[in-house]
């Protein structure tokens, strides 16, 4: 086993095509984490627990490629936030956005939010219609915004619900004969004279009047409510959980690697340091050894957490705890042989020290083994940090895939039939785990010659 | 080993006694206030508020005094009693949980508890092992194989999904979309009732297929790799080359030698699995012990989870301690050594 040297261990992986496989995953998993550090502010996954920022998200939607596999289309979640702006200063000015919607699912949108700032002065007026696809117009709201003799900013949002709304809809439908009480506005808004969905391009106007041409509209937006959106889909918190998953693959991969790597160096020299001093220090730090081997590791982990803290920083070194203790048995035992070939005794003769001979003779022959261990250690850090989030004692800063498997178990989404919600994060757990089992395997196998035939 | 249980509960009472004290003195002076309401001539008994606040802090250290709780927890006396306590198996009585029956008593809870969790777990240990030990004998028998094909890959693949995640998406699967199975693995029907052991083996079933299903590859995966190494061995080749029945010499002949190893890994998990798995039984609402560690440490129950954690490591030096008499049994080198 010993007599492996680095570089042909490179060569025999190479040709392990399980080996590859694993390497290749994990490329895409460091890839991927790079993509969500890069592409999704720090910012967006601190807030993961303020509901505030996940507002004008839609609750509980499915992801839109499902609309792929589906006859009826699902209404998209649709946030509209670059509007084609156009202002005309005459007597009276005029600053209209207008947003385009292209509607060809078939169900109604849930609702729409119209959320915008202004600046301005003085009394201005605002209008908002929408043209429809069979080129109707239908004035929806026309209301003054509150009379302000200085430069003021104001912010509003305007609901699907708003009473003048309906009304407005109300005098336009009836004037065409097919107005429906029960019906609600946005339902009326993109329907046809029969009830159903009226596909097509859809134009929402919103228009500013104003005798005074100080208009400014810092921030507008229209949200036409639906029942799918994004990759991912979203949860009951309205969170989009692509942001979850993505970045839970960095996470997850430093506290897989960090336990992996520290359990495995501190078992690692502890045993050979045992191994290497024998007699009663190597029984008493084996014994301590027992010890630790025998404690319930799950139930200290939670005891733990519960009791001083659940930093996942601090839960990265409490893994590394409970999962030392093997690598240092098996390292103790290898160190024993190694001990007794001639070149450390005559290296032992010539008096080096202890920690020279122990870092520069023992522990390299153990390398290539230590390398199949880390590899092979990782998914048990990973799938126990995700069962202590699952348990809800994990760190709330950081949105890890047990958390969002929590989140999931707490708001039932098994019996609610929310597939999207449940699935990704342990499918992402597997695959992490399966990247770093099909290294070690290969790793193993060359290692341990005895299980290839 | 009588010296590695003292230390684990050592560890336990020194990670959980701080809480501990804090919870007591919290008792102790609730208990006195409520004492006092109870009866207004004492609260008329005096003048000024602050003798009457002095009082009912003179009260509140007596009793401390008398409970002991005047030392630091981690005072030698108090840690040397709760140990002496446990030791004798006076586990007390929870703070909070109580038995199905209405007992506090700690001891009656956790016997409530382990039937069940042996139930469930240790049945699914026991059908693992054996699906585990035939297939992996097979497999082993055969290497390069598509059965070992099949196991290995099995196996590995297994071994990365956690099993809770599998049982959520076995609940969603059999009990949501499909109302085979109850999604809750607690009986809706009372224990009295003559259809009751049906109903719990009707519930048990789908954690026990989850279970089970996730379990059995690693097995396989296992007793594959002793059976590969023994199969390698002298003696296989000798009997062979005398024409034993290849059945014969797989189960009967290098079966044998592969169980050393085997044995050992069976006590463990025997004995681990009474421990319950906490996220599993969490997911499958299953009432054993996992469940009981779960409940006990979010609401801080100390004793139960000084009592668990005690029961739990005992029984698993006792498995070790078999796994190695068994072991010097099977493999008599061991022994003269």
């Amino acid at each position: 086993m010993s007599a492996v040297s680095s570089s042909e261990i490179w060569q025999e992986f190479a040709k392990s095509k399980v080996g590859l496989v694993g390497i290749g995953i994990l490329a895409s998993l460091i890839i991927l984490s790079a993509v969500a550090v890069i592409t999704i502010p720090i910012d967006t996954f601190k807030q993961w627990n303020n509901p505030g920022k996940w507002i004008s998200y839609p609750k509980t939607s499915v992801p839109i490629w499902i609309n792929y596999f589906m006859t009826e289309k699902i209404p998209e979640h649709l946030i509209l936030d670059n509007p084609s702006a156009i202002t005309k200063d005459d007597i009276i000015s005029l600053t209209s956005h207008q947003f385009g919607v292209q509607y060809y699912y078939d169900d109604f949108p849930s609702d729409f939010i119209y959320e915008f700032s202004v600046e301005y002065s003085g009394s201005q007026l605002l209008q908002i219609s929408v043209i429809r696809p069979d080129q109707s117009q239908i004035l929806l709201l026309s209301r003054s915004l509150p009379h302000s003799d200085t430069n003021i900013i104001h912010h509003e949002r305007i609901f699907s619900t708003d009473n003048t709304i309906k009304k407005n809809i109300q005098i336009h439908f009836s004037e065409m004969g097919f107005y429906n009480q029960s019906t609600s506005s946005e339902d009326m808004i993109f329907a046809n004279k029969d009830g159903q969905v009226l596909k097509g391009d859809y134009l929402f106007l919103l228009n500013i009047y104003g005798v005074e041409e100080k208009v400014k509209i810092i921030d507008s937006r229209l949200i036409l409510g639906g029942k799918a959106f994004g990759m991912m889909g979203t949860d009951e918190l309205r969170r989009d959980l692509a942001v979850g998953l993505l970045w839970g693959t960095p996470l997850a991969l430093f506290i897989g690697i960090s336990v992996a790597v520290g359990s495995v160096t501190a078992g690692l020299i502890y045993g050979v340091y045992a191994g290497f001093k024998g007699k009663k220090t190597d029984e008493a730090m084996m014994r301590f050894n027992d010890v630790i081997y025998a404690l319930p590791a799950l139930p200290f982990l939670i005891i733990l957490a519960v009791t001083i803290s659940n930093s996942i920083f601090l839960l990265v070194g409490f893994l590394m705890i409970f999962s030392w203790v093997g690598i240092a048995k098996v390292s103790r035992s290898m160190a024993l042989q190694i001990k007794t070939r001639q070149y450390v005794e005559a290296s032992q003769m010539m008096g080096q020290k202890n920690s020279k001979i122990i870092f520069k003779h023992i522990i390299p022959q153990l390398l290539p083994y230590a390398f199949a261990s880390i590899a092979i250690s990782v998914p048990a850090a990973i799938t126990t940090e995700a069962g202590i989030s699952f348990l809800g004692l994990g760190d709330p800063t950081f949105p890890t895939w047990g958390q969002i498997l929590h989140d999931a178990f707490t708001y039932g989404a098994a019996a609610r039939g929310m597939w999207w919600w449940i699935a990704p994060p342990g499918i992402m757990i597997a695959i992490t785990g399966l990247a770093f089992v099909f290294i070690g395997n290969a790793l193993d196998a060359i290692v341990n010659p005895k299980l290839k035939k | 080993m009588f010296g590695v249980l003292m230390i684990t509960l050592l560890l336990t009472v020194l990670l959980v006694g701080s809480n501990m004290d804090i919870i007591l003195k919290q008792g102790i002076s609730y208990q006195v206030r409520a004492e006092i309401t109870e009866s207004p001539t004492i609260a008329k008994s005096f003048a000024t508020v602050e003798e009457f606040d002095q009082f009912v802090q003179e009260q509140i250290d007596q009793r401390m005094k008398a409970l002991g709780l005047d030392t630091p927890w981690y005072s030698p006396q108090r840690i040397g009693f709760t140990m002496y306590k446990i030791l004798i198996l006076d586990f007390g009585n929870a703070t909070f949980l109580t038995s199905d029956s209405g007992s506090s008593n700690v001891g009656d809870i956790l016997l409530e508890k382990i039937p069940r969790t042996v139930l469930l777990f240790t049945t699914a240990t026991i059908i693992i092992s054996i699906i585990g030990i035939f297939l992996g004998a097979l497999a082993g028998s055969k290497v390069g194989s598509i059965v070992d094909r099949i196991t290995s890959a099995f196996a590995v693949i297994s071994s990365s999904f956690p099993v809770w995640w599998v049982g959520m998406l076995m609940i969603f699967m059999f009990a949501f979309t499909y109302h085979i199975f109850p999604a809750r693995a607690t009986p809706t029907i009372l224990p009295t009732e003559p259809d009751y052991i049906l109903a719990l083996l009707y519930h048990m079933t789908l954690p026990l297929i989850t279970i089970v299903m996730i379990g059995f590859g690693t097995w396989a995966y296992l007793v594959r790799n002793f059976m590969v190494g023994t199969l390698q061995e002298d003696f296989i080749t000798a009997k062979k080359a005398i024409g034993i029945n290849k059945k014969k010499i797989i189960y009967k002949h290098a079966l044998k030698n592969a169980a050393p190893p085997i044995i050992t890994i069976l006590a463990l998990s025997l004995s681990g699995s009474l421990g319950g798995a906490i996220i599993t039984e969490a997911v499958f609402d299953w009432p054993g012990m996992g469940r009981l560690y779960f409940e006990a440490i979010s609401v801080m129950d100390l004793p139960i989870i000084i009592g668990a954690t005690y029961v739990l490591t005992v029984l698993f030096l006792i498995s070790i301690f078999v796994a190695d008499l068994l072991y010097g049994y099977f493999d008599p080198r061991v022994k003269t050594e």
